[in-house]
């Protein structure tokens, strides 16, 4: 089976800054890709390159079968993308923005009222559809942003930060429809730095400075930090806690996180005696102190602090 | 190939975008009528009914016979009769007179005696347009006057008239009132072409890149082309409304005559449309920031097309390197082709260099554009 999308070795620098460097991944079809990283990562440079929208410095990626760099005009006609900023026009209604979408993704005559309907439904905006879409709330405008990309019923969705600005409830109601974009064959590619998204991905690539230091499913991601265990630490004064912790053998890492600490050690059982021990010694009172599974963000930390040790 | 599907959906919204935003559609239609009204009704390049204080030293029939004349003269208003040069000076001072006419205390016996008498003649030349007009409107009187003097002097003394040699008979032709509103209503129609082009064009796909909707646009299957297209086609629309509105109110409110074809008179208006448009969308394409597109269109646009067109400034008087410099900007041809039409009622077998100077400037503006957008999506 081909790949929705196969990248090798993709390059892209501005000037003296690489913003992507050296990155080769691939998304099979009907797959919720996740790109994982924070801001300035080169997700969305990844994506806009991905999307025929910026030329790559050197390296080659496909999408759908096509070559980006020699076949941008046919990625357009099978991808949908939705860019940070939901770009739609404020000033039109939520009906106008949809026939603009529908025209110029050159959907057919005689299907657009149905499509329209879809994604009016979709979106839940069949009350609101001769609202200005200035009016319209952060959820709302996302799920209509999305609806437009989709118009065409493209096989391949690239959302880049489709959540960003939006309240959970409405972030929690846009993947439900992912879901279902993905139940129906679509393949979805879609960057966020929320971790908690992550976990709703088929398989995720974590993107730091330009390169993918980490992929696979979540549930794969996370063993990756097996050898060494996840302790919760929570006590009455984190701050003090933390620097006793910290210098103590058999500690990797400690973790400011909520309300208590996360400790990543090497080995659980006897290190967790030495922090009862030194708290103890210093008469900080241990509320709960107990091994635990870790979640995305701490997969994500350990990785990024094993890759600033290698570079340092 | 282009897409009529994708440049109908661009050209829609685009007419929506304009139809719902009242600040381009003051730009577009509320601003050129105010220019048209307040061009109309206030510019008068006309110098008539000049103020003029009178101070007579000499008191006698003949002094009063030659502020008879002056009184007669529809370009001279009297404003009063002095006794001494302080409310002259104080009155052009003020602004109040334009003029002063001073007669001296010998004038009467100096005409009488068939001497050679002077009168002092001060004007206000702080605007030097108006002050060259009245001196020659004043030259032109008292030198008329005093010729019938000499030539009645030697008529009584010969006992049979003199004619003067030669008598100009004068016929203005194709503005035969002189009036400025004649010749500045139809050159109006090119600044207000440029407004359209210059300042709503200009705007129109900067606002896409700052909005963050071109990236958008450049993910799906519509082409630069197409947008720029449909765009064009909107903005087209709205220049053809404001041009409709200008030759109606041009000829219906203010009586300019429109003698010429007004076929020819839309084909050559289409295509400084065009030319405009282009340039318009070439700023917005080179900017992506609506504030230097807007700039950029008023020093590039819209100023030329006020200064160095001869709409109101007549290029001729201009310094030889000005001169030089209003050849490139369309809307010196295009006022040509507008006074042509309007006022002298030619055609193309007398306009067609202006003609082809707007093609011109349209095909090279055509490839400008295309080439800057392309250049910066790619």
């Amino acid at each position: 089976m081909s790949h929705a999308v196969e990248v090798e070795r993709l390059v892209k620098r501005f000037g003296a800054f690489t913003a992507v460097d050296d990155v080769s991944f691939q998304v099979a079809k009907g797959e919720i890709f996740g790109f994982l990283g924070p801001n300035g990562a080169g997700k969305s440079t990844t994506i806009r390159m991905l999307c025929g929208l910026l030329g790559p410095t050197s390296g080659r990626a496909s999408v759908g079968g096509f070559d980006v760099a020699t076949e941008p005009e046919r990625i357009r006609e099978n991808i949908g993308y939705m860019s940070q900023k939901f770009s739609l026009y404020d000033d039109l209604t939520v009906a106008e923005n949809i026939d603009f979408f529908a025209g110029v993704y050159g959907v057919a005559r005689e299907r657009r009222p149905e499509r329209k309907a879809y994604v009016l439904k979709m979106a839940n905006l069949e009350e609101r559809q001769n609202d200005l879409t200035r009016q319209l709330a952060g959820g709302w405008k996302q799920r209509l942003a999305l609806g437009c990309a989709i118009l065409h019923e493209p096989p391949i969705l690239f959302l880049d930060e489709p959540t960003s600005g939006v309240d959970p409830i409405a972030r929690r109601a846009f993947w439900d429809l992912i879901y279902q974009l993905s139940a129906a064959g679509r393949t979805v590619f879609v960057s966020t730095h929320y971790m908690d998204e992550a976990e709703y991905c088929h398989r995720l690539a974590l993107m730091y400075r330009g390169r993918i230091i980490a992929m696979g499913a979540p549930g794969e991601l996370k063993r990756q930090l097996d050898g060494h265990g996840l302790l919760r630490l929570d006590s009455a004064d984190p701050l003090e806690t933390m620097r006793t912790v910290e210098s103590l053998p058999g500690v990797r890492d400690v973790a400011v996180f909520g309300g208590g600490l996360h400790v990543t050690v090497e080995e659980p059982g006897p290190v967790m005696e030495r922090i009862r021990e030194a708290l103890g010694a210093r008469h900080l009172a241990v509320r709960r102190l107990e091994p635990i599974e870790p979640s995305m963000e701490d997969v994500f930390v350990a990785l990024i602090e094993a890759e600033e040790r290698k570079t340092a | 190939m282009i897409s009529f599907r994708r440049t109908r959906a661009v050209f829609i919204k685009e007419c929506r975008h304009i139809l719902r935003d009242v600040r381009s559609l003051i730009m577009a239609l509320a601003v050129p009528l105010l220019m048209l009204l307040l061009f109309g009704f206030a510019l008068s390049l006309d110098v008539d009914r000049i103020p003029t204080l009178i101070y007579d030293a000499d008191r006698t029939a003949a002094s009063r016979e030659l502020i008879e004349r002056l009184a007669g003269s529809p370009y001279f208003d009297i404003k009063g009769y002095v006794d001494t040069y302080r409310p002259i000076e104080a009155g052009i001072d003020r602004g109040t007179v334009l003029m002063g006419v001073a007669i001296p205390r010998d004038y009467g016996k100096r005409v009488a005696a068939g001497d050679r008498a002077e009168v002092q003649i001060l004007i206000d030349g702080s605007d030097s347009n108006s002050a060259a007009i009245a001196m020659g409107y004043v030259e032109s009187l008292v030198g008329n006057y005093s010729f019938e003097l000499r030539s009645d002097a030697l008529s009584r003394k010969a006992g049979r008239r003199f004619e003067p040699p030669i008598d100009p008979r004068l016929r203005v032709w194709y503005n035969s009132t002189l009036q400025s509103r004649n010749y500045v209503v139809p050159g109006l129609i090119a600044v207000i072409i440029m407004i359209i082009a210059a300042l709503l064009t200009s705007l129109t796909i900067a606002r896409e890149w700052e909005m963050g909707s071109m990236e958008q646009l450049l993910s799906t299957p519509l082409r630069p082309s197409e947008l720029v297209a449909g765009k064009m086609f909107a903005f087209f629309l709205l220049g053809v409304a404001d041009m409709l509105m200008a030759v109606g109110v041009g000829v219906l409110v203010f009586g300019v005559p429109l003698r010429g074809s007004i076929v020819l008179l839309a084909g050559t208006a289409s295509v400084f449309l065009f030319g405009a448009l282009f340039w318009g969308i070439f700023i917005s394409a080179a900017t992506r920031s609506q504030l230097m597109a807007y700039q950029i269109g008023l020093i590039t646009s819209f100023l030329p097309a006020f200064l160095l067109s001869g709409f109101v400034y007549a290029i001729e008087n201009m310094p030889a390197p000005i001169q030089v410099l209003s050849h490139i900007f369309p809307s010196r041809y295009f006022v040509t082709i507008l006074k042509g039409i309007f006022l002298k009622g030619v055609g193309l077998e007398v306009l067609w260099p202006q003609a082809l100077a707007l093609v011109i400037y349209m095909a090279v503006v055509f490839m400008l554009a295309t080439s800057k957008l392309r250049q910066r999506i790619a």
